[in-house]
């Protein structure tokens, strides 16, 4: 993976920027000890690192906009992070970086029941904005599976979905308003508590934008009330075909599950040698979860247990209770964690049309051979986003590049099936070289103009998302 | 000029020496632009139905009554359920998927599923300097560079004419039941319009009348569900007064009918909804209704009256919908600089729409 020259004449100014930062900020909100300063050498993707020249930890929206002033002034490049969970390494930083943290900034600032949002700083985990919530019978809906670690900020950066988007959508879709500092230090608030934009929707364009248009300091978002209740069954189905076939029966059928959730062989074995969640042996498995009042899961499920039941599933099992619901549930959500027991793994993220599904399924399985690696596929099968896991051993020389070789090939498929190549992890650098397999020249170009209006010297996260060539002519300007 | 084909759009975008008016069915006429009239009309057809992927592509050109029509054969709907401005605007003709996009219009749903833009998946256009562009796609999850799908969906064509839009459906529902308050003051029926949209019922649109004292809660989904949560919501309500099951008209609500034909400028105001009867008394109005559980105020408004400088203080925008003066609320400077800058970038000889936004 290639990254862009650090610039020299920033480096070489280090004493005199980092004497800038500690005028505008606390003594220990400044990094920049060569060993402090690795505690923010990588993110999620591990597999590349790079200490930042320093880092900053600012405590709120003044003194963001204090740092970013000095290093727009200072020609200074800067990385946003979040809590450093992105798995495209979103947050890895350049040599020549300033990495801006948003860790301390993680309060509550207002919670409104009645007009259903809450505001906090965005240095604020996933599954704690929730926690503010819960007792009042609400909830915080995107729920990307490290909500226990990941920001706001970073969600906001990347979009993020999770399990539950089939009903609920992700985070631009329950996003109503930003603070965001621009590189230059002006503050912007953008959107609030009412609904939609009334110029251009900014909002939407600053949410998946990957840091690269400003950091967003705070963050309105849309809260819902907790459904009385939730329950999954589980299906077992001797071939993909089918198992695509009764998810395509059950949207047809006007059931919006909230998840629906699919593995193949490959996880399944891995999973159950793992967790031992008592999952069958089989090509496909689905969990199917939907919400209501019991009476109301109990009709829905029904309706699903027949579709289900039509396929011939090799098994069929439905959550009598929520201990039944947990171990229905604790296979997916050790899947990741078992697929680590066995090797290294890189876990892929495209998306392809549900209809793709089967021909997709045996296309990996065939280039599986053709490279040599073994990969599992945990699937939100609803919306089509694909979770390819990727068994490679990373002290083995040349496995690492034979893996990205194959995850390119990977997502290449789903764009050629007309998917996408990331559904909900972002492009960061992991992606940045494939963008043109889905775009064209004009099409990225569109994208870069509105980097130009936000951040005209190319300082913000700028060796991210587009391919280096294409960004190069604006980053060295 | 009417082009049938992108390419044949983009040629026609280069070689024009001056502003154009981009026109879908021409049904919401907005502000007053000026140029060359430039129609959609003829890059027109549905390209995919994919029902089992809830997905549907369509050419800007596309009447919303086709794609109505086709997705109800499969027993699904756009969600948003995009108001049809006909009769408030005095128009005929038919709207179009492109306007539909170009202006994010949405309907009493919203409060519910998400607005026109978070249905969405992507989108073609032509800029302004002739430039072909996609963005998004025909999935779902996609968040592959940047969102420029949220970007042009009310963009009004400023930023680049849309040829081809793509959408997330819904299935259709098998039962709808409405009920309803009466008597309550607006204030009193913000805050019942609040309680019901804070329970776990999946109330699907919360509309407040004044002029008939009326308050209405739809529930939509499976009939058994359906009444189990009307007997629920009347139960949670019940401070508020009794709840009588009448047939809710609930298209005359999205298409604000009560206005229509009555002398006056046409303001839609978003605001939070907590907000909303205070500033309804004070924009001087002659009628107003309520949607999205207030957070939409549709106010009735004597000629030339200044909503705005009553808004000094409360959150939120004011539009002018129907009416001569600045259609589109003043934004901030540092925010205005960011969207001229946009619209620079993406037209850059001015010819779009020209004015329309600001």
């Amino acid at each position: 993976m290639q990254m862009p020259i650090p610039d020299a004449s920033v480096i070489e100014r280090k004493d005199q920027i980092v004497a800038r930062l500690l005028a505008v900020l606390p003594k220990d909100a400044v990094i920049a000890d060569v060993v402090e300063t690795r505690a923010y050498e990588c993110d999620g993707l591990t597999a590349y690192r790079c200490p930042p020249m320093c880092a900053v930890l600012p405590s709120n929206t003044d003194e963001v906009a204090a740092v970013l002033k000095i290093c727009h002034e200072l020609g200074v490049p800067v990385v946003p992070r979040g809590s450093g969970t992105s798995l495209a390494g979103g947050a890895l930083p350049t040599a020549d970086s300033v990495i801006l943290g948003v860790a301390k900034m993680n309060g509550v600032i207002e919670t409104n029941y009645d007009d259903r949002y809450i505001r906090v700083q965005t240095g604020r985990t996933n599954l704690s904005v929730t926690g503010a919530v819960e007792a009042n019978g609400f909830f915080y809906a995107p729920d990307p599976s490290s909500q226990l670690a990941c920001a706001i900020a970073g969600n906001i950066a990347m979009n993020s979905g999770g399990a539950h988007c089939l009903k609920y959508g992700v985070t631009t879709n329950n996003l109503m308003g930003v603070t965001m500092v621009m590189m230059d230090g002006t503050v912007v608030d953008i959107g609030g508590a009412h609904m939609d934009a009334g110029g251009l929707d900014l909002l939407g364009v600053i949410c998946g934008s990957e840091g690269q248009l400003g950091v967003v300091t705070e963050a309105t978002l849309r809260i819902l009330p907790k459904p009385e209740g939730a329950r999954p069954v589980l299906m077992g189905y001797d071939s993909s075909e089918v198992a695509g076939q009764v998810v395509t029966d059950i949207i047809k059928a006007g059931v919006l599950p909230v998840a629906i959730e699919f593995m193949d062989r490959p996880c399944i074995e891995a999973t159950e040698n793992f967790a031992h969640a008592g999952y069958p042996m089989c090509e496909a498995l689905l969990i199917v979860e939907v919400e209501g009042s019991d009476a109301e899961i109990d009709a829905q499920l029904a309706l699903i247990m027949k579709i289900a039941a039509k396929h011939n599933p090799v098994e069929l099992r439905e959550a009598k209770d929520a201990d039944e619901a947990g171990r229905i549930w604790l296979g997916r959500k050790s899947a990741f964690g078992a697929m680590g027991q066995i090797n290294d793994y890189m876990c892929l993220d495209g998306t392809i049309p549900v209809s793709e599904l089967p021909y997709v399924l045996r296309r990996i399985s065939e280039m599986s051979k053709e490279f040599g690696l073994d990969v599992g596929n945990v699937f939100h099968a609803g919306d089509g986003n694909m979770h390819p896991l990727i068994l490679f051993d990373a002290n083995k020389e040349g496995d690492l590049e034979l893996c990205e070789e194959f995850g390119a090939e990977i997502l290449k498929l789903c764009v050629e099936v007309g998917g996408c190549l990331t559904g909900e992890h972002g492009v960061g650098i992991e992606k940045r070289d494939l963008m043109h397999v889905q775009f064209s020249a004009a099409d990225l170009e569109a994208q870069m103009a509105v980097k130009d209006v936000f951040d005209p010297k190319w300082l913000l996260n700028a060796a991210k998302v587009f391919p280096l060539d294409a960004s190069e002519p604006r980053r060295v300007a | 000029m009417t082009p049938t084909s992108e390419l044949e759009l983009s040629d026609m975008i280069k070689a024009a020496n001056g502003p154009l008016r981009i026109v879908g069915g021409g049904t919401r006429p907005i502000g007053h632009v000026m140029g060359e009239v430039l129609s959609t009309a003829a890059l027109s057809g549905i390209t995919l139905h994919e029902p089992g992927a809830l997905t549907l592509v369509a050419r800007a050109g596309t009447p919303v009554a086709d794609i109505e029509a086709t997705l109800a054969t499969q027993n699904q709907r756009l969600a948003f359920d995009p108001m049809d401005h006909r009769a408030l605007m005095g128009t005929s003709g038919q709207p179009t998927i492109g306007g539909v996009v170009a202006a994010n219009i949405s309907g009493p749903r919203r409060i519910s599923v998400g607005a026109c833009r978070d249905f969405l998946l992507g989108v073609r256009f032509v800029d302004g300097a002739g430039n072909i562009v996609k963005n998004g796609g025909r999935v779902m999850k996609n968040v592959t560079g940047y969102d420029l799908v949220k970007l042009m969906a009310g963009a009004y064509g400023t930023l680049g004419v849309l040829t081809e839009v793509s959408f997330k459906v819904l299935p259709a529902v098998e039962a709808e039941t409405t009920l309803t308050l009466s008597g309550l003051d607006d204030t009193t029926a913000i805050q019942a319009m609040s309680a019901a949209l804070g329970s776990p019922f999946e109330v699907t649109g919360v509309a407040h009348d004044p002029a008939q004292s009326l308050t209405h809660f739809r529930l939509e989904g499976f009939a058994a569900s359906v009444a189990y949560r009307a007997d629920a919501l009347s139960k949670l309500l019940a401070p508020f007064g009794t709840m009588q099951d009448i047939a809710g008209d609930w298209s005359a609500i999205r298409d604000v009918t009560a206005f229509a034909g009555k002398t006056g400028d046409v303001w839609r105001i978003s605001v939070k909804p907590s907000d909303a009867a205070a500033l309804a008394a004070k924009i001087g109005a002659d009628a107003v209704q309520y949607d999205w559980g207030g957070g939409l105020i549709w106010a009735l408004c004597p000629v030339g009256t200044d909503v705005r400088t009553a808004m000094i203080g409360t959150a939120g925008y004011a539009t002018l919908i129907r009416g001569t003066g600045q259609t589109f609320h003043p934004e901030p400077a540092p925010l205005a600089a960011i969207s001229t800058g946009l619209r620079a970038k993406f037209d850059p000889r001015g010819i779009l729409n020209t004015g329309i936004m600001g």
